[in-house]
């Protein structure tokens, strides 16, 4: 119902402890993998290297956590509003999306939840300078594409 | 011992995308742009990620080891290089396009209909033509 351009301020106050509690739940997520088996936890990392088989060595570590991942919110759903993306029905924007995003964090070697929690909570230089140039770059994306040729 | 926390540690990432509302690519496109109805939503769930990881990190240098052996993560390189701030750019990009990123675009597979699968698979095939590019910017002269 609601698009981007409607979204008003008066749902924020129990969004924003939404996204406080569903914070928490990440950093924890990342703490039990962290102290647990010793790794960090990057979802592109953990996608990318059982996409182009470098992480084959232990790949049912990274199926069962991204079947996690994929479970949990089905499970949670008749508990926790209901669910909707809001993505766009633009195949090329999306293809060109998913394009992007697949380069770009293997490039840099993470994404948000790599380099932006587990980077920036350890104070690695790295994952803050790649969160700071994801993040203008996504700022310039909503500005070119939205804003100025009016796509998204 | 590994795969179950693998697993746990999934199911919470999964819960914390759902419950934070980074399922929800407005949600996401509204914190990036600054110059419509900005939405600071994913401020606190950075903010709320952040905490318990500090920790964490901080709980590494105590614990020495985790708990289902292996070691830690060694510490981070402190170089920038071409690779992370393109990579970076690159995908900054695409998160603006689409509103979603690797873990949430997983989280949301369920319910996300074929969009949803589409931008999966399109991501999926830019992480198999990473390679490609990571090589290429590698053979060009490397910065100092």
């Amino acid at each position: 119902m609601t698009g981007p351009k409607d979204k008003k301020e008066t749902h924020m106050q129990p969004e924003w402890i939404m996204g406080l509690i569903g914070g928490l739940l990440i950093g924890l997520a990342g703490t039990v993998l962290l102290l647990g088996n010793g790794k960090i936890m990057g979802a592109s990392g953990i996608i990318g290297g059982l996409v182009d088989g470098s992480g084959f060595g232990d790949r049912w570590e990274r199926i069962v956590f991204l079947a996690g991942v994929f479970l949990m919110p089905m499970v949670l759903i008749p508990f926790v509003g209901t669910p909707d993306t809001k993505v766009t029905g633009n195949y090329a924007v999306l293809i060109a999306a998913g394009l992007l995003v697949g380069i770009g964090t293997r490039v840099a070697n993470g994404c948000t939840s790599g380099h932006g929690v587990c980077g920036i909570s350890r104070f690695s230089f790295r994952g803050i300078i790649a969160t700071v140039f994801y993040i203008l770059a996504g700022g310039l994306s909503m500005v070119l594409f939205r804003h100025i040729l009016g796509i998204i | 011992m590994n795969l179950l926390i693998s697993l746990l540690s999934g199911a919470l990432f999964g819960a914390g995308l759902y419950i934070s509302g980074m399922t929800d690519t407005t949600k996401v496109q509204g914190w990036l742009d600054v110059f419509g109805n900005w939405d600071p939503t994913l401020a606190f769930v950075m903010g709320g990620a952040i905490i318990p990881m500090a920790v964490a990190w901080r709980l590494t240098r105590t614990l020495r080891r985790p708990a289902a052996g292996g070691r830690f993560p060694p510490a981070p390189m402190p170089e920038i290089d071409r690779r992370l701030v393109i990579g970076s750019v690159l995908f900054g990009a695409g998160w603006g396009l689409a509103g979603l990123c690797p873990g949430p675009s997983i989280a949301s597979l369920s319910f996300g209909g074929l969009p949803g699968i589409v931008f999966v698979a399109a991501m999926a095939a830019g992480m198999m033509m990473a390679p490609t590019l990571k090589a290429r910017l590698d053979r060009t002269v490397p910065a100092e």
